[in-house]
C-alpha cells in the first residue's frame, strides 16, 4: 500500500479548493453569458469587469436573515444543503486531473485517489446527489418544496438508468472501470466520442437532467412551484444549494471530458512531451507537460460549463410529462440500442467502423419503422 | 485498548456507526428519520466492505441500496405523509407479544448458530488480498458460477415483466 505523503495531501487540497473556486466563478460566468445572450451589460459594479461579483454575492448571502419555518424538521432542514454540498464535492476525488508529477524522483498522480472502480464511484455519488434536495424539500414542511423534491427524485432515478447504460458502453470499449485507465486509452486524439457519438449525446442529456439544469430544471420551476425545493431557504443555506448546483456542473463537465473527450489528452501530446523533455530535462519537462495537459483538461471543462450555460439561456423548460417520456421512452431504449451496437462493434474486431455501420443500420431501420408507429405512443 | 492499529480503529468506529444507524432505524418514531438512519447503516456497511478490500461490492451497495432503493423508499413515504401517532403500533398488547416471540426465537437461533458454526481462521500467508476486486469477481461469476448467474438474470427478467404488468394501465383507465 502506498503511503500518504505531503505531496498527495497538497494535491488533494488543491483539487478541493480549485473546485470551490471554479464553482464560485461559475456564478459570475453564468451572469456574463446570460448578459451576452440577452444583449445586456451584465455584472460590472464589483471590481474590474465585475470580477468580485462572487465575493459580493457571498457577503450578501451571509448577511441575510437566516429564516427557518416554524414547523420545519430542524435537523434535516439544516442537513439538506450540507448534504447537497457534500455529495457534490465527493465526486472529484476519483477524477484524474492530470498525468503525473515527478517530485524528488517519485511519481505522484494528479488525482485525489486512483481506484479500480472509479467510474462506479462517480455513478454512485451521482445517485446520492438527490438526497440533499429530497431531505431539504421535505424538511421545509411546504407543499411546493415537497413537490420540487419529489420531482428531483423522480427525474434523477429516471435519467440515472440511461446514464448508467451509456457508461456501460464506455466500459465495454475501454475494458476498465478506472477513470484514469479510460482516460489513458484515449491517448492523443483517440477520443471516445468518435467511438460513441450516440452514447455521448445520451450521457450529455442525462447529465443536464442530473444537474437539474435547464431544460430539465423542473424541481425549481418558478412558474409552477414558487422556487421548488429551496422555497423556504434563505441566507447561506440557499447559497449552499445554489453553490452545490454549480459544483455539480463543474464535476459533471470534468466527467464528460474524461469519459468522451480524452481528459488531459490532446493532439500532439507526445511531440510536446518529447520537446519539453529535450528542452528542460527529464523531470522538469515531464512536469511542464503535465501542466500543459492540465490546461487542455480545464479548457474542455470550461467548454462544457459554457455549454451548460448556453443551453440554459437558449432552450425553454420541458413540461413534466415530456421530461418523463423523453427519459423512459426515448433515452433508455436508445441507450440499450447503443449498448448492443457497441457490443457488436467490439466483437467485430474494428470498433470504429463497426460502430458507425451499426449506427447507420439503426438509423435506417428507425426511419423505416417510424411511420408505422402509432402517433399516440410517440415520445414527446 | 489503545494499542489498536489504525485499521482496527476504523473498524470499531464503523461498527459503532453501523449499530447506531440500525438502532436508529427501528427506534425513531418518524418514518423519514428511520429511512435516513437506514441509509447511514448502508453507508457504514459499504465502508466495512472497503475495509475488507471488496471495493466493487461496496460501490454496488451504495448504487443499488443507498442510491436507488432508499430514494424510492423516501419518495413513497413522503407521499404517504404519515403522522407520528399513526405509526404508534407498539402501544397495542398483541404487537408487543408477537414482537417478543419473534425476537426471542431469532435470538435463540442466533445463539445456537454461533455455537454450532466453527469459523475457520484464514491463513494470512496464503490469503489472496485481491479476491474482492472486480476482476477476480468477474472471472468467478462468468467461469465457475455461470449457471446460477444466468438463472438469477432470468429471475430478474421475470420480476421486471411482472412489475410492468402490475404497473400498466387497464384499457380505459385514466392516469390521474
Amino acid at each position: 500500500m502506498e503511503s500518504l505523503s505531503i505531496v498527495n495531501v497538497i494535491i488533494v487540497l488543491t483539487i478541493f479548493f480549485v473546485s470551490l473556486g471554479i464553482a464560485a466563478y461559475e456564478t459570475y460566468f453564468e451572469r456574463v453569458v446570460a448578459a451576452y445572450i440577452q444583449d445586456r451589460v451584465g455584472p460590472d459594479y464589483a471590481g474590474p469587469y465585475g470580477l468580485l461579483q462572487p465575493l459580493a454575492d457571498a457577503f450578501k448571502m451571509f448577511f441575510k436573515e437566516d429564516f427557518m419555518p416554524a414547523k420545519a424538521d430542524k435537523l434535516l432542514f439544516v442537513m439538506g444543503p450540507g448534504l447537497a454540498l457534500f455529495t457534490a464535492l465527493l465526486t472529484s476525488a476519483v477524477i484524474p486531473f492530470g498525468d503525473s508529477l515527478i517530485i524528488g524522483g517519485k511519481e505522484y498522480l494528479v488525482q485525489g485517489i486512483e481506484v479500480n472502480i472509479g467510474i462506479l464511484w462517480v455513478f454512485g455519488i451521482v445517485a446520492l446527489g438527490v438526497y440533499g434536495i429530497l431531505i431539504g424539500g421535505w424538511a421545509s414542511n411546504n407543499k411546493y418544496s415537497l413537490y420540487g423534491a419529489i420531482r428531483a427524485a423522480s427525474s434523477n432515478i429516471s435519467y440515472e438508468l440511461a446514464m448508467g447504460m451509456a457508461i456501460i458502453a464506455i466500459i465495454m470499449t475501454s475494458e476498465s472501470l478506472s477513470v484514469r485507465a479510460i482516460v489513458e486509452q484515449q491517448h492523443g486524439i483517440n477520443w471516445n466520442v468518435f467511438y460513441q457519438p450516440m452514447g455521448f449525446l445520451i450521457f450529455l442529456t442525462c447529465a443536464f437532467a442530473e444537474c437539474n439544469r435547464t431544460p430539465f430544471d423542473l424541481p425549481e420551476s418558478e412558474n409552477e412551484l414558487v422556487a421548488g425545493y429551496h422555497t423556504e431557504y434563505s441566507s447561506m443555506k440557499l447559497g449552499s444549494y445554489l453553490f452545490a448546483e454549480y459544483l455539480n456542473m463543474f464535476v459533471t463537465s470534468a466527467v464528460i471530458s474524461c469519459l468522451y473527450f480524452g481528459g488531459f489528452n490532446y493532439p500532439g501530446m507526445d511531440w510536446v512531451h518529447a520537446t519539453l523533455v529535450g528542452l528542460a530535462g527529464e523531470t522538469a519537462g515531464h512536469n511542464i507537460a503535465t501542466f500543459v495537459g492540465l490546461g487542455a483538461f480545464f479548457t474542455k471543462i470550461f467548454f462544457f460549463i459554457f455549454l451548460f450555460m448556453w443551453v440554459r439561456w437558449t432552450v425553454p423548460r420541458f413540461r413534466y410529462d415530456q421530461l418523463m417520456n423523453l427519459g423512459w421512452k426515448g433515452l433508455i431504449p436508445l441507450a440499450v440500442v447503443n449498448m448492443v451496437i457497441t457490443a457488436a462493434a467490439q466483437l467485430s474486431g474494428s470498433p470504429l467502423i463497426g460502430g458507425y455501420i451499426g449506427l447507420a443500420i439503426f438509423l435506417i431501420v428507425f426511419v423505416l419503422l417510424w411511420p408505422l408507429t402509432k402517433p399516440k405512443s410517440r415520445m414527446l | 485498548m489503545f494499542s489498536l492499529s489504525s485499521i482496527q480503529w476504523a473498524f470499531y468506529i464503523l461498527a459503532i456507526l453501523t449499530l447506531f444507524g440500525g438502532l436508529g432505524t427501528i427506534m425513531s418514531k418518524n418514518p423519514i428519520h428511520s429511512v435516513l438512519y437506514l441509509i447511514l447503516t448502508f453507508f457504514s456497511l459499504s465502508a466495512h466492505y472497503i475495509l475488507m478490500n471488496a471495493q466493487f461490492l461496496a460501490v454496488v451497495n451504495i448504487i443499488v441500496y443507498a442510491g436507488a432503493i432508499m430514494v424510492l423508499f423516501l419518495f413513497v413515504i413522503m407521499f404517504l405523509n404519515m403522522k407520528e401517532q399513526e405509526a404508534n403500533e407498539l402501544k397495542k398488547n398483541s404487537t408487543i407479544i408477537a414482537a417478543s416471540i419473534v425476537g426471542g426465537t431469532i435470538g435463540i437461533i442466533l445463539v445456537a448458530m454461533f455455537r454450532q458454526v466453527q469459523t475457520q481462521p484464514t491463513n494470512p500467508n496464503f490469503y489472496d488480498s485481491q479476491i474482492g476486486m472486480i476482476e477476480s469477481l468477474g472471472k468467478f461469476l462468468y467461469k465457475d458460477y455461470i449457471l446460477p448467474f444466468e438463472l438469477v438474470s432470468i429471475l430478474f427478467l421475470v420480476a421486471m415483466v411482472g412489475a410492468v404488468m402490475l404497473g400498466s394501465k387497464a384499457k380505459g383507465e385514466r392516469d390521474f
